[in-house]
């Protein structure tokens, strides 16, 4: 198991290497002068060559670009992801401002997904055929190809313009309001949660199915147990392990979606700020979201990957 | 009389060819979603192609007399505010969807499965680097990977298809890397080298074909994906800038009429949810009738 663990953090640094290279060179080398990175448009039509080129030398994007890179990289690592460009901010302050409305966002919406995405995979898989499977795996198929961020808008026209349930949008910290919060997020998690839903009763539903044929558990029935304890205790123990597996793909389309939902209501988040940030070409605000982003994910990946190794004893020897 | 049935088991266990397309024909048309789908489909591709004959109105003539009107049956789906009938931009619409869908598909199918091959035929360094590669790309969530390369590169239809067809990419190489590791274990490959055939012979006339189900598979799938995913990004604003109509900004566009015209936003959303839906049901279908672990049955 150590070997495996060490492997796995190996293989997790190096790709979180990969990004940063990946981040930094996409940020040099496409069309445009990096100079963009520190100065807005307005500023750069207007200011004179002199300027630019002084800017140039005292940001250090007069040096070799590898240089540049170990610069930049320092940097990073000690937490200095630049200024934005549009308001001057310092651009890590206002990710960590934003971070907890998405974070709660996010695993409110995973945490959703999970459980029921599991509760109704299951259920689709042991009555297999019957009305309730067709109507799971219908709205499966619905769920998976619903535009998110125009189910926004309709549960927006429904339930906050005309039967005006809900708030139309915003966001209030629920350590302010608890219970206008809980009103606000009700909409925008619901849409967050939805593909992931859709997707985990999917793969619930299809490795339910595989396990129930297998001979233990028709040993398990053979020996007089009840249907509960068939399914509870033999089948999901080794249904749920592929399941599991999901969890990194889920929370990246839960970020994927957050972009869309926080920008359908209006939510202060990390999506929101990504958004605004690429409209404006804000690069040091872009770079630090993405490299946000992307940790997020391999943290959750190397997670999944150990708790995999843990719950399933073949994967350790391989 | 024992051995005939013995003979005729066995035949029934390795049907000829012929039956294998009728079969394949028998499961993938015998399911009405799949039927469906593929109607909608072809709906949708005769829309973009005939879009000039098929539309009532020019789709970006404004008329100003006639904006933002219910629909009537003069305007099926009524007009917006600058008075563009919304049936004729919808129809329009599906051009973009459908260029986008088309090319991303073939640049992140060409390149992903490209990848992939080199990377699961000859493994060792190349192998482990693209892996690894892949890895990192697919740590960024595709639509914010699509989102910042469209952001770097600028908006546009070229841009677009990049952008997207840039994020499917690793998709396609994990499959490919997976099929390939597979298929080159087996018994005609090895058939193959022996009689002295090239790598790339071996790759091109014995490998790929043989992973060609799971990667038409893929590659409808990801057809819905792609052109949900454009949505997406020309609703957040970051795509075919206007006039051109999109199914994404019209869904943006109508936001600020919900109210009172909610038609405007909810008849794009339709769209795009059909169609997605169909290419999705199509390549469930397709997924279930080239299995060939159903080769034989039914």
């Amino acid at each position: 198991m150590t070997g495996y663990i060490i492997r796995r953090l190996m293989q997790a640094v190096i790709v979180f290497f990969l990004v940063l290279i990946g981040i930094f060179f996409a940020m040099r080398l496409l069309p445009g002068d990096p100079i963009m990175m520190v100065v807005s448009k307005q500023m750069a039509s207007t200011a004179t060559e002199a300027d630019i080129e002084k800017l140039r030398h005292e940001y250090g994007l007069d040096k070799p670009l590898l240089v540049q890179f170990f610069n930049w990289l320092g940097g990073v690592f000690r937490g200095n992801f630049g200024v934005s460009i549009t308001n001057g901010r310092d651009v890590l302050s206002d990710i960590m401002r934003r971070l907890p409305v998405t974070l709660h966002l996010g695993l409110l919406a995973m945490v959703i997904s999970f459980f029921f995405g599991i509760i109704l995979g299951t259920i689709s898989a042991v009555r297999r055929g019957t009305w309730i499977d067709t109507v799971v795996t219908s709205l499966a198929n619905i769920g998976i190809t619903i535009p998110v961020f125009w189910l926004g808008i309709v549960l927006m026209y429904i339930f906050a313009l005309k039967l005006g349930w809900l708030p139309v949008f915003g966001y209030t910290s629920p350590f302010t309001n608890f219970l206008e919060n809980t009103r606000q997020i009700i909409m925008p998690v619901f849409c967050l949660s939805v593909t992931s839903v859709a997707v985990i009763a999917r793969q619930a539903r299809s490795s339910m199915l595989e396990v129930l044929h297998q001979d233990y558990i028709r040993t398990a029935w053979s020996k007089g147990l009840l249907e509960r304890a068939v399914v509870m205790r033999h089948a999901l123990k080794n249904g749920l392990i592929p399941v599991i597996v999901l969890a990194g793909l889920g929370l990246s389309g839960i970020i994927g979606g957050s972009v869309l939902i926080e920008t359908v209501f209006n939510i202060p988040g990390m999506g929101r700020l990504a958004v605004t940030a690429m409209l404006n070409q804000d690069y040091p605000v872009v770079q630090g979201v993405v490299l946000f982003f992307a940790a997020m994910v391999l943290l959750t990946n190397l997670v999944v990957d150990l708790a995999y190794g843990w719950l399933d004893p073949r994967i350790k020897y391989q | 009389m024992q051995r005939e049935e013995v003979l005729k088991s066995a035949a029934s266990e390795a049907p000829p060819r012929v039956n294998e397309v009728k079969r394949f024909f028998k499961v993938f048309l015998g399911r009405p979603l799949v039927v469906f789908g593929l109607v909608i489909i072809l709906v949708c591709v005769i829309m973009a192609i005939f879009a000039p004959q098929i539309a009532p109105y020019d789709p970006l003539k404004r008329n100003l007399s006639e904006a933002l009107q219910q629909p009537s049956a003069k305007h099926i789906l009524g007009t917006d505010s600058m008075g563009r009938d919304t049936l004729s931009r919808l129809i329009y619409g599906s051009r973009i969807s459908l260029i986008v869908g088309v090319c991303v598909v073939l640049i992140a199918g060409g390149i992903g499965v490209t990848l992939g091959a080199i990377a699961g035929y000859f493994g060792g360094l190349a192998g482990t680097f693209i892996g690894r590669a892949m890895d990192a790309l697919m740590t960024v969530p595709m639509l914010v990977l699509a989102l910042t390369i469209s952001a770097l590169l600028g908006g546009g239809l070229k841009n677009i298809i990049i952008a997207l067809g840039f994020s499917l990419i690793p998709g396609y190489t994990r499959l490919m890397t997976s099929q390939v590791l597979v298929a080159k274990e087996t018994d005609y490959v090895l058939a193959a080298r022996a009689m002295g055939a090239s790598d790339l012979k071996i790759i091109l006339r014995h490998v790929v074909p043989n992973c060609f189900s799971p990667i038409l598979v893929m590659v409808t799938m990801m057809m819905g994906t792609t052109i949900l995913a454009e949505a997406g990004l020309s609703f957040l604003g970051i795509g075919v800038p206007p006039p051109t109509p999109a199914w994404g900004s019209m869904v943006t566009d109508g936001r600020e009429y919900l109210l009172t015209f909610p038609i405007l936003s909810i008849a794009p959303g339709v769209a795009i949810m059909l169609v997605v839906f169909a290419f999705n049901m199509v390549g469930d279908g397709l997924r279930d009738a080239l299995d060939p672990r159903l080769r034989g049955v039914l």
